[in-house]
């Protein structure tokens, strides 16, 4: 009751504004300035500082999120900057509402595990670098938020640009690997390549419109084709949520990145392009079947390419960053899902569409940093992510691998944990889009209802494959005895992340009623009498979720009970008589997707490296092979590269370093222009 | 009602699938209840754990087996709704079997045996591959009957008129397929085999033993009972007395019973390297059936 009080007076037209207006320029002003003595912090306190800063601005901002979260029907708060250049508006509605509470959950998490993380690098890192870090981080925060909450473009465009810059800095956090270098500016050019086309998007409204703001579009969309404009927004906004075949960043950024940040990083700042298609959606007014279908085939290509990626791949962190493509497809699948409701004009597709893909980017961005800050987890006790390695980690980190088991489930969309909640939601929507549309339609969500299957049994195939060889079995190299369980700063955010994780599965009305007020709000749908029709169904999955816990946990004690009072015997594996087995026999990773990488040959190759025996070569000498997976896409993109390194090398054959030539090239540019003018072709 | 008749149709299933067969290789074969006293045998005996195990190994079958009895809490008896019915609850029944799948896979791995994980890695690969048949078959019901819900597809199903004979046809066909997949038995895999190398199912409880085993061994037989029942709903028209529905049901579940171990008897076991063309070819018969639907609804010509 105070909170609504204090924002409802917050709004333009209520009394004591100016007061207010000044108030909350220092709120929103102040982590700015703060963040900035992170860089001159000492280093004891330095990382407690960053802490406190970081759950400063995620209450600053929880607040009105919440706010505007709980009571849709107020509109959207606004707060204005003053300065002497002008005012800028912040603003919050349900959509930004939403995000910023999952933005700042993540992001806190990260922060939290990033202590723990960060401890081995103390004494190989400089001062200096580590502060950059923090600062770098913070950053991130910062322009995740100021993304969510501005309006005006240039505003916006600025603060993309300084996401995509404070992510590159914190990707660059291990630069002198050569690799990761190469990665973060490849990461770096990427981003731009998407801003440039935002900027394009943007500019075309303006010459329309003479504004170039979110609010402009609105009377762009009303009197253009809708289309082509929304299509340059997607393929912006799309290389950053990384919709195949604009990933190519994403599964090299992410494993090179430390794991908090990857773990934020793909939970959330990809999520930034989300939120920008949506955003762009809700101005939108017609061609709705057209984007509706561009957007769900183009995401269940991505869900079901990602996912086969991934399968083949043998290093844990890419592999996680595979997943999150496939997740991206998954909620780009319940978001086309609703624009085609739309079009239909069938508000339960809207409800059911949005409503499952908003509900998964919440759950991505809990189990995708719980999975990311397990691997790291691993990774820092056993300095390889290589999986082909690894093996036997549940003995030495119990607590991990249960955590890593329980995000990998929920990330396979598996009951009674939160995944399956969103994915539900989408497949109603399909099932019930199957008999509303027309032939076409129908067959199109019959195809989608078939690959969000398929994306389900494929992630089951990779999940089982990397905690099967990473956590079971036994170490494939030689062990290192001191590997000791993560230490509990790196635990607690991954408890709380699974705590949340098993409460969306178990009671997931409390979750699903907001976003569905969210999704009325962003569309004018009205009342929401449609939450009464969804009630009964995720109430009896929360029961069922429920009796599921129960009965296992009554058998278990029925076992307990029993095993008791029986002798229990250990002993080896069956080895089918052969006793001198060692672990690098055991079942590798890629042995393991084998038979489903033959399958799917001609779409994932594979590079082989190798050096063939000779007829002649009677005693072999030693040898390596290697066999890596090839991205399609990516050595797609580098042949277009290369041919366009090919023409601009013909070109710097002009750049001779002679000050004569170039002084000739003006000559000879001013006597093209006085030919042309001459022949009045100019 | 269909948990309690399921239940009780798991008590002599797999021991008629393994009576037909016997009778038919000429012996007389063990008598039907043979496999529930080996089941009760394992119920006494203490487990022999390997210690390479950890505590997955210790949970999954319990977990496995819980998720079974979770799906056939889901599944209507013709006329009787289920205990819990919702939109899109075959969804969760497709999940539910996935997690207690899952859970089977990584306690194969949990062993470190090159054998069960060459099993795992097949029965991944192969419910990765059966699902979208089951995905399509329900999809197509739910575009012929209008419902998402199983309860309301299958009483609809019933009055569909002659149309549903065909579709029933290929939907108990789909289903009875998807069951054998499911279970690893014949056209997949081959129950009897006795070469590691070329087991599925049997491969990945090598090392499950005594009270364990004897969960997996309940898991298997509640399977096939709960495909019967899936199978009984397109049959049993839901207006016909409860009893004499009851005793439908035992002859479903008989005559499916027989119908494996004839499948068994005469079929020999397809190479490991086509069984994926087996599969999907179950998925490009759903979509005959969903062709069939859209010519039926008039969507394709009106």
């Amino acid at each position: 009751m105070f909170i609504n009080s204090i924002f409802q007076s917050t709004l333009p037209s209520s009394k004591g504004f100016t007061l207010q207006v000044l108030m909350e320029s220092y709120t929103i002003l102040a982590p700015v300035i703060l963040s900035f003595f992170i860089l001159v912090m000492p280093s004891r306190i330095r990382y407690y500082y960053t802490l406190c800063l970081t759950i400063i601005i995620a209450l600053i901002t929880a607040i009105p999120a919440f706010n505007a979260l709980l009571n849709p029907v107020n509109g959207p708060l606004i707060f204005f900057i003053g300065g002497a250049i002008g005012t800028l508006p912040f603003i919050v509605d349900s959509l930004s509402g939403f995000f910023i509470l999952v933005t700042n959950f993540a992001v806190l998490a990260g922060m939290v595990y990033s202590q723990g993380y960060l401890k081995p690098y103390r004494e190989s890192k400089s001062p200096a670098q580590l502060a950059l870090h923090n600062f770098s981080f913070v950053w991130l925060h910062i322009s995740m938020l100021a993304v969510l909450m501005l309006r005006d473009g240039l505003p916006f465009l600025i603060a993309w640009e300084l996401m995509a810059v404070s992510s590159f800095m914190l990707v660059l956090f291990e630069a002198e690997k050569r690799k990761t270098l190469k990665t973060a500016v490849n990461y770096l050019i990427q981003m731009h390549v998407g801003l440039f086309l935002l900027v394009i998007a943007f500019l075309l409204c303006e010459a329309e419109t003479g504004q170039m703001s979110f609010d402009s579009l609105r009377s762009y969309f009303s009197s253009h084709s809708n289309f082509p404009l929304f299509l340059l927004f997607f393929a912006g906004f799309g290389i950053k949520a990384g919709f195949i075949p604009l990933h190519t960043w994403l599964p090299e950024a992410h494993p090179a990145a430390p794991s908090h940040v990857s773990g934020v990083m793909s939970g959330v700042m990809i999520k930034m392009g989300i939120y920008g298609i949506v955003r762009v959606l809700t101005y939108t007014q017609s061609d709705f079947l057209t984007i509706g279908l561009t957007i769900i085939v183009v995401s269940s290509i991505t869900g079901l390419l990602g996912v086969m990626m991934a399968i083949v791949q043998h290093d844990l962190k890419k592999l996680l960053a595979y997943h999150s493509i496939e997740n991206i497809g998954i909620i780009g699948i319940g978001i086309g899902l609703g624009t085609i409701g739309l079009g239909l004009h069938q508000p339960v597709l809207v409800f059911l569409g949005f409503t499952g893909g908003l509900l998964h980017v919440l759950n991505h961005s809990l189990f995708k940093p719980l999975l990311f800050f397990s691997a790291g987890s691993v990774y820092q006790a056993y300095h390889t992510r290589n999986i082909e390695q690894l093996g036997g980690v549940i003995h030495k980190m119990p607590q991990t691998a249960g955590l890593f088991l329980l995000g990998a489930l929920s990330i396979c969309g598996l009951p009674p944990f939160n995944g399956f909640i969103s994915e539900l939601l989408i497949y109603v929507g399909l099932i019930k889009g199957l008999s509303v549309g027309n032939v076409y339609q129908s067959i199109t969500f019959l195809l989608i209802l078939i690959s969000l299957a398929l994306i389900g049994g494929l992630a089951i195939l990779c999940f089982t494959k990397a905690f099967g060889v990473v956590f079971l079995g036994t170490n494939r190299s030689t062990p290192n005895p001191e590997v000791r369980e993560a230490e509990k700063g790196m635990l607690i955010p991954q408890y709380a992340i699974g705590i949340l994780i098993i409460l969306i599965g178990v009671v997931p009305m409390v979750f699903i009623s907001p976003i569905v007020a969210v999704v009325s709000k962003m569309f004018n749908l009205g009342p929401t009498v449609f939450l009464d029709s969804l009630f009964p169904v995720f109430t009896q999955v929360g029961i069922m979720g429920l009796i599921l816990i129960g009965l296992i946990v009554v058998v278990l004690f029925i076992r307990h009970g029993i095993l008791r009072k029986r002798e229990n015997q250990y002993g080896p594996t069956w080895g089918c008589g052969y006793t001198a087995g060692t672990s690098r026999q055991q079942y590798t990773a890629t042995a393991y997707a084998a038979t489903f990488a033959e399958l799917a040959h001609p779409i994932l190759p594979e590079q082989q490296e190798y050096e063939a025996i000779q007829e002649e070569e009677i005693f072999p000498k030693n040898r390596s092979f290697s066999q890596n997976p090839i991205d399609v896409f990516k050595s797609a993109l580098n042949k277009i590269i290369d041919l366009i390194m090919i023409l601009l090398k013909k070109i710097a054959r002009l750049q001779t370093g002679n000050i004569q030539h170039y002084i000739l090239y003006a000559f000879v540019f001013i006597l093209i222009i006085f030919v042309l003018l001459y022949l009045h072709i100019l | 009602m269909g948990f309690v008749l399921v239940i009780a149709a798991a008590l002599f299933f797999p021991g008629i699938i393994i009576r037909v067969k016997s009778l038919l290789s000429g012996r007389k074969g063990p008598g039907i209840m043979q496999p529930w006293r080996n089941i009760l045998l394992l119920l006494r005996k203490g487990n022999v754990i390997s210690t390479t195990t950890s505590y997955i190994f210790r949970l999954a079958p319990t977990i496995y087996l819980c998720t079974i009895l979770c799906a056939i809490l889901l599944l209507p008896f013709p006329g009787v709704p289920s205990l819990l019915g919702f939109e899109g609850d075959f969804v969760l029944f497709a999940y539910m079997l996935a997690l207690g799948k899952f859970l089977f896979i990584i306690s194969a791995m949990d062993t470190g045996s090159s054998f069960e994980g060459m099993g795992a890695s097949r029965e991944a690969l192969y419910s990765m591959l059966a699902e979208p048949a089951f995905f399509i078959l329900f999809g197509t019901l739910a575009l012929l009957t209008g419902f998402s819900s199983m309860q309301p597809i299958f009483d609809s199903f019933q009055f569909a008129g002659h149309n549903s004979f065909i579709l029933g046809f290929i939907a108990v066909y789909l289903l009875i397929q998807i069951a054998m997949i499911e279970n690893s038995r014949m056209p997949i895999d081959d129950p009897k085999t006795h070469l590691e190398l070329t087991m599925i199912h049997e491969v990945m409880i090598l090392d499950h033993s005594g009270f364990d085993l004897a969960l997996i061994h309940i898991g298997t037989a509640l399977k096939f009972s709960m495909y019967g029942l899936l199978i009984a709903n397109f049959l049993i028209p839901p207006q016909f007395p409860l009893i004499i529905r009851i005793l439908l049901f035992f002859v479903v579940q008989v005559t499916m019973a027989v119908l494996i171990g004839l499948m068994e008897s005469f079929r020999a076991r397809k190479k490991l390297a086509k069984n994926p063309q087996f599969i999907v070819t179950l998925s490009s018969i759903g979509l005959v059936a969903f062709i069939l639907v859209l010519l039926i609804t008039f969507k394709m010509i009106g």
